[in-house]
């Protein structure tokens, strides 16, 4: 646990507190971008030690969240098709499309798993030559060099019963995005520590000069989140506006080159749909024309994959920051867990899920 | 040739000529006959069952009985510290020790899949003959079924457990009152780290064993040292975080627990910290959380510790460490609040359903 222990440290968690208590001096509104650290600002209580003056809003980070109702609905489809074995990400399983999911078609006999890797469903493909394997490759930035390498894999050995339904996201087109809005109250991001990992903080130099907000590349413990809000912080009261770097441990400004290298063999960037805040033009990844016998979506007939959205989930909302999940009227009445509207309800790292297993009863 | 052989307990009328149950073992035929009298009457062994009747007579010597049952499923069959064959006795042992009551007999219910090889099946009553010796239950009934292959994963266990009372106050939710010192009698989550480690082939740098151990001796000792224990219950699926949100439920008071104290092996909290589960969601087998008054919290802690330093939990594990992890607080009915490792507060509730590895 060294180097994670050392970044949950009490001592440590109050000084930070300490030093941020002695600089701020008015409100401030900062969004976390990854719902990584949503989870840990709930399952720490990191909110209700800040000063009053500090208002989190959690961003659309949250790979499972942003997958619109249109994939989910893909994903349905094709796992229902006879001699597929659709493999996915465990909470994928509760996401739900418009009628049902993953985990209720598995129920009707779908042969849906659940895998901790792409490379996991590249031997399940290996080794069922007589099915079909898809790999629903969901994720930001963080889980495409590992889809990218599955591609790259299946594609050397000749695996022609290997595909990837693709939903992948980028994070800085939705700062963007959420920066456009011109309701937008938000003043400092945390930018999402892993992504930054991968790709660099280049592209949030852009951001920063265009819009004129601080941001921070933070990583995902209570230390680190609160080293990161006291950060931003400092900025925006010295009236500084610039890209920092917390996450020095995992990040460097170059990012990662080879995971660069292989995302960019195999995607490109496209158009894509998020769900809650609808297309954002070059906002994700599709697999280029050379992998194209791998795209599940050219591959099976799913044309009849229709999608509705929840009509009364604001979980769009949520996302971009302009509404607290507890301002929804299904909140922790039609709207758990369990029986999830909206995706943010779905995952732990979606803000409403979060809200409801950590603060539920306290902020109700 | 099969462990039952080698013990020299093999019937000369041949049953090793099927080294797999096949569906007419269930049939109510002479193959069934040669499987319970070959396989399951000898490993079990217990004169009560011996008897040739439908049923087993009982002549407990408690006047008050309680009676618990519980159906075993588990995939893989076999994990580190234990198999199904140990949780299907240690499981329902636990529920009576939860009530204050000593063990005393068991029925045994399988249902085996068609293809299961017999030395798993040997292999599998052994560690529940012996699991019941170690805690002094009988096996005194039961009953076998055959399903098709692919109906089942391998087999499935019920188990029906009668004890005899001997707590002498009530142990119940009901009795759980404001000021009690919550107590977890060892570190959480081992057992469900340990079948998902075998299911899934993860492997650490040291393996993960399950916590699966029979309670009840503890807490007779317990109980032989006057502790007022005002309710007991064992941490099953979905880990310390279900138990203590029924608890508060069911009591109608608010608990307030205190991360920090709550043991997590160093292992056990890696391997949650990879798949993004929270240890307090992880299933045991052999822990529980007991309920007494604020002022006999550090004799009981003690009293647990010493139980467990002189014998063992008798499964080999040795590392113990329990403590007071929180109290029972005035607030809202079926709240329970965690006071987390830098000081903030969060809300505990139980998972949700199947527990889904995150993403990232």
């Amino acid at each position: 646990m060294k180097y994670l222990d050392e970044f949950r440290n009490p001592a440590l968690a109050t000084m930070y507190l300490e030093a941020i208590r002695a600089i701020v001096s008015r409100q401030w509104v900062i969004m976390e971008v990854c719902g990584g650290q949503t989870h840990a600002i709930m399952r720490y209580g990191i909110q209700e030690l800040l000063p009053r003056e500090i208002q989190l809003v959690h961003g659309p980070g949250c790979p499972v969240c942003v997958t619109p109702v249109s994939n989910i609905d893909r994903a349905l489809a094709i796992a229902a098709l006879p001699d597929v074995i659709f493999c996915s990400f465990g909470d994928m399983l509760r996401v739900p499309g418009s009628a049902m999911d993953l985990r209720m078609i598995r129920a009707r006999g779908a042969d849906v798993r659940t895998v901790y890797s792409p490379l996991d469903a590249v031997t399940i493909a290996r080794e069922n030559p007589d099915r079909e394997v898809v790999f629903f490759a969901i994720g930001f930035e963080t889980t495409a060099p590992a889809n990218a390498l599955a591609v790259s894999l299946a594609a050397r050995e000749d695996l022609g019963n290997f595909s990837l339904l693709v939903s992948h996201v980028l994070v800085p087109p939705a700062i963007e995005a959420i920066l456009s809005d011109t309701n937008s109250t938000i003043q400092g991001f945390l930018a999402a520590g892993h992504v930054c990992a991968v790709m660099g903080v280049e592209a949030y130099k852009a951001i920063v000069s265009a819009y004129r907000v601080p941001i921070v590349v933070t990583g995902f413990e209570p230390v680190d989140i609160l080293q990161g809000l006291y950060m931003c912080i400092r900025q925006l009261e010295e009236g500084r506006i610039e890209v920092e770097n917390q996450y020095e441990r995992a990040v460097r400004k170059e990012g990662n080159f080879h995971a660069q290298k292989i995302i960019k063999e195999v995607f490109e960037v496209v158009p894509r749909e998020w769900r809650g805040l609808g297309t954002i033009v070059d906002s994700g990844w599709g697999l280029r024309e050379k992998y194209a016998s791998f795209d599940a979506e050219l591959r099976f007939d799913i044309a009849h994959a229709t999608a509705v959205e929840q009509s009364d989930c604001i979980s769009g909302l949520v996302l971009i920051g302009r509404k607290k999940p507890y301002e929804c009227p299904a909140f922790g009445t039609r709207c758990t867990p369990e029986h999830p509207l909206g995706a943010t309800m779905v995952s732990d790292e979606g803000a409403c899920a979060a809200y409801y297993r950590y603060q539920g009863g306290l902020v109700a | 040739m099969s462990r039952v052989e080698k013990s020299g307990l093999y019937c000369p009328n041949p049953f090793g000529e099927f080294d797999q149950i096949l569906l007419a073992h269930g049939s109510g035929g002479r193959l069934m006959l040669q499987l319970l009298d070959n396989v399951i009457m000898r490993i079990f062994d217990d004169s009560l069952m011996h008897q040739g009747h439908d049923g087993s007579l009982l002549e407990p010597p408690h006047s008050r009985l309680i009676m618990t049952t519980d159906s075993y499923v588990v995939r893989p069959l076999f994990f580190a510290g234990g198999d199904i064959g140990t949780l299907a006795v240690n499981g329902t042992v636990n529920d009576l020790a939860m009530c204050g009551a000593r063990p005393l007999y068991m029925s045994v219910g399988l249902i085996l899949e068609e293809g299961l090889p017999v030395s798993i099946l040997e292999q599998v009553l052994l560690s529940m003959k012996s699991a019941a010796q170690c805690t002094g239950i009988r096996i005194v009934t039961g009953d076998t079924k055959v399903v098709e292959r692919g109906r089942c994963d391998g087999m499935y266990i019920n188990t029906t457990g009668i004890g005899g009372l001997e707590a002498e106050n009530q142990i119940s939710a009901a009795q759980i009152c404001l000021g009690d010192a919550i107590i977890v009698s060892g570190d959480i989550g081992r057992h469900g780290m340990a079948v998902m480690s075998a299911r899934e082939g993860f492997s650490f740098s040291r393996p993960i064993q399950s916590d699966c151990a029979p309670l009840w001796e503890s807490v007779k000792f317990l109980l032989d040292a006057n502790i007022d224990i005002h309710c007991m219950r064992d941490i099953t699926r979905g880990g310390l975080a279900s138990v203590v949100k029924e608890l508060a439920a069911a009591c109608k008071l608010q608990f307030s627990l205190i991360e920090k104290n709550i043991p997590v092996d160093s292992e056990v909290r890696s391997a949650c910290e990879v798949l993004g589960i929270d240890p307090l969601h992880v299933a045991c087998e052999g822990r529980y959380v007991l309920f007494v008054p604020g002022n006999s919290a550090e004799t009981a802690v003690s009293l647990l510790n010493r139980y467990y330093c002189e014998n063992g939990d008798r499964m080999g594990n040795s590392q113990f460490q329990a403590g007071v992890i929180g109290e029972v607080i005035p607030g809202k009915s079926g709240i329970v609040t965690l006071r987390t490792t830098i000081g903030g507060n969060r809300l505990i509730e139980p998972p949700s359903g199947e527990i889904l590895p995150r993403i990232c």
